[in-house]
């Protein structure tokens, strides 16, 4: 098989005495839809939190495209093309869809303005609702601020901000959990063109159709280790659901 | 053509609608035209309107500050006592450059006092915004701290009394001089409330600032240096209540020690009243100084039509409980979605 794109191996993180990754393992591929599933508890956020930049494991190895690295900060993590969607969405409710779309990534306006630092917000604007519309995000209006717009819309501008700012690699954490029907396709429609520009995408859901309907590998974590990996096509929910509550284990995971 | 026939803007008029700063303006108009329908002799003219300007310039220098600390959500307690401070600092500076008189002293005398001013008020700033950004007590209670610090510090220095031997120069250009019938004063503050309302409203510096206070991990995670803004907010909150120490000093002729107990409660409640939000995250420069200039208007109304003055702090009162609760609702109907 191809060299990964990530690879971690054998991640420890204490938070006190409470062991949340007891030597997880974790790889992506280029061009795939990866899902990490796993009960609650079982450490998901953590070494999404890890391989984001946003926390530091204790122990282990992190390798991105062949080298190793080490991620102090979600920044460090950007540089390399990496990005992610949190579950509390992490959006600025008082900003408009367009300044939470370059939040930390202004444009400035060409010339002495910009020494300035003057906004070229017009520019950020138009570049947005382009965004916005190829990867069919429906807004009322780009721009009222984002507190005023449905959960699933706010949903859809965080997912719609790592997407355009990604190179490499997309972490998602439960990404369509407040979305409706509609909105949840439209989501799971950026995945896969993401996935087809030659994004690896992380998809961490606790909705097994979706997760089986959208992935192309499954990795499932239990108490803080990678239990178990499935090539999605060759799956069951139950298999699945097996995986995460332990009654089904796999030696060479 | 799908789903971008939603993306649009929102015209002119809804956004002016939408807009606590157009209910704000139109309120304090209102106050103008029935003060001005009673007494139109007295109130429609031009000294009155000098003097209200006059009056509420220091207040307004500390309001811009006090705008960008309540939009990252933060409070700034200590602006008065850090004017008293700076005033003190910048007098006894002056006069030690002098014999112990500075009043017949020359313009470099009075440059130096105002660096001694701006440098007082900036290390105040500096060291809230620290304890603030670095320590993460509380702001209400780090300037509460540095409310009574600087105070207690100024008293010190000068023995509990107030400072005399204002240079001349200084009190009659910035003080009283005027330009073309503007007061210099009412100028000095125009340019720090214009700078102000642009450096907020169009440069990343204020957007960074709307958006620590929207929310704060939020900038945090997205890679904003949210400590170090946080300190440069207070920074240029000590700063500017230092500047406004120098103006007070300029305008009175006299570092004063008592008078300025409520500064910091006026500037709050300009700014609250100007429709920015103690929640942060919202707010505006322009907001600010319509909300300065409700309570300055209501109390020179009073006056000049002969309601007893004492009204003038229960008025304020209600017009800010008011607009606190405005906000609130607002809010609370935007975050039901």
């Amino acid at each position: 098989m191809a060299q990964p794109l990530l690879d971690a191996r054998n991640l420890v993180k204490h938070y006190g005495s409470v062991e949340a990754l007891r030597g997880a393992s974790f790889t992506a591929h280029a061009g795939e839809v990866v899902a990490l599933i796993g009960d609650n508890g079982a450490g998901k956020s953590t070494l999404v939190k890890c391989l984001s930049g946003a926390e530091q494991p204790d122990s282990g190895t992190i390798t991105f495209d062949g080298t190793e690295i080490s991620l102090p900060s979600p920044t460090a993590a950007r540089s390399l093309g990496i990005e992610t969607v949190y579950q509390d969405l992490a959006v600025a409710p008082d900003l408009d869809p367009a300044a939470n779309l370059y939040l930390g990534r202004e444009l400035v306006k060409p010339g002495p303005l910009g020494w300035f630092g003057v906004l070229d917000k017009k520019e950020m604007r138009r570049r947005a609702t382009e965004s916005f519309r190829d990867l069919g995000v429906s807004l009322q209006s780009v721009d009222v601020p984002i507190g005023a717009l449905s959960g699933g819309q706010r949903q859809s501008v965080a997912v719609a901000r790592s997407v355009v700012w990604a190179s490499r690699l997309v972490f998602m954490d439960e990404p369509t959990a407040a979305l409706g029907v509609v909105q949840r396709e439209r989501v799971l429609d950026v995945v896969k063109r993401v996935r087809d520009q030659g994004m690896a995408v992380v998809l961490i859901s606790h909705n097994m159709p979706e997760v089986l309907a959208v992935s192309d590998r499954v990795e499932v974590l239990r108490l803080g280790r990678r239990v178990a990996r499935f090539r999605a096509a060759d799956t069951t929910v139950e298999e699945l659901v097996g995986a995460m509550t332990g009654a089904l284990s796999q030696e060479d995971s | 053509m799908n789903a971008a026939t939603d993306v649009r803007q929102r015209s002119i008029r809804q956004r002016l609608f939408g807009a606590n700063t157009l209910w704000i303006g139109l309120v304090l108009l209102v106050l103008i035209a029935v003060f001005g329908a009673i007494r139109p002799d007295a109130v429609l003219t031009t000294f009155t309107l000098q003097t209200t300007l006059v009056e509420t310039s220091v207040l307004l220098v500390l309001s811009v500050g006090m705008t960008y600390v309540i939009i990252t959500s933060g409070i700034d307690l200590s602006v008065g006592s850090v004017l008293v401070f700076s005033g003190v600092t910048s007098a006894m500076t002056m006069n030690a450059l002098n014999d112990g008189n500075a009043t017949t002293a020359g313009w470099g005398t009075v440059f130096v006092g105002l660096l001694v001013a701006l440098v007082s008020g900036a290390a105040w700033g500096l060291l809230n915004g620290v304890l603030i950004a670095k320590t993460g007590i509380p702001p209400l209670i780090v300037t509460l701290g540095s409310f009574g610090a600087a105070l207690g510090a100024g008293q010190l220095i000068s023995n509990g009394s107030n400072v005399s031997g204002v240079p001349n120069v200084l009190s009659n250009s910035l003080g009283t001089g005027t330009w073309f019938g503007i007061p210099n004063l009412v100028l000095l503050a125009a340019v720090v409330t214009a700078i102000g309302a642009l450096v907020l409203a169009t440069t990343r510096f204020g957007r960074y600032t709307y958006a620590i206070g929207s929310n704060e991990e939020a900038a945090r995670r997205v890679g904003i240096g949210v400590t170090g803004h946080l300190v440069k907010v207070y920074l240029l909150a000590g700063t500017l209540a230092g500047l406004a120490g120098f103006m007070a000093l300029a305008y009175f002729r006299v570092a004063s020690i008592t008078g300025h107990d409520t500064d910091n409660l006026n500037a709050i409640a300009g700014v609250v009243l100007g429709g920015t939000s103690l929640f942060g995250g919202s707010g505006s420069v322009v907001g600010t100084v319509l909300g300065v200039f409700i309570p300055a208007v209501l109390r020179k109304g009073f006056v000049i039509v002969g309601v007893n003055v004492y009204w003038q702090p229960v008025a304020v009162a209600i017009v800010l409980v008011a607009a606190v609760w405005f906000d609130q609702s607002r809010r609370r109907a935007r975050n039901q979605r």
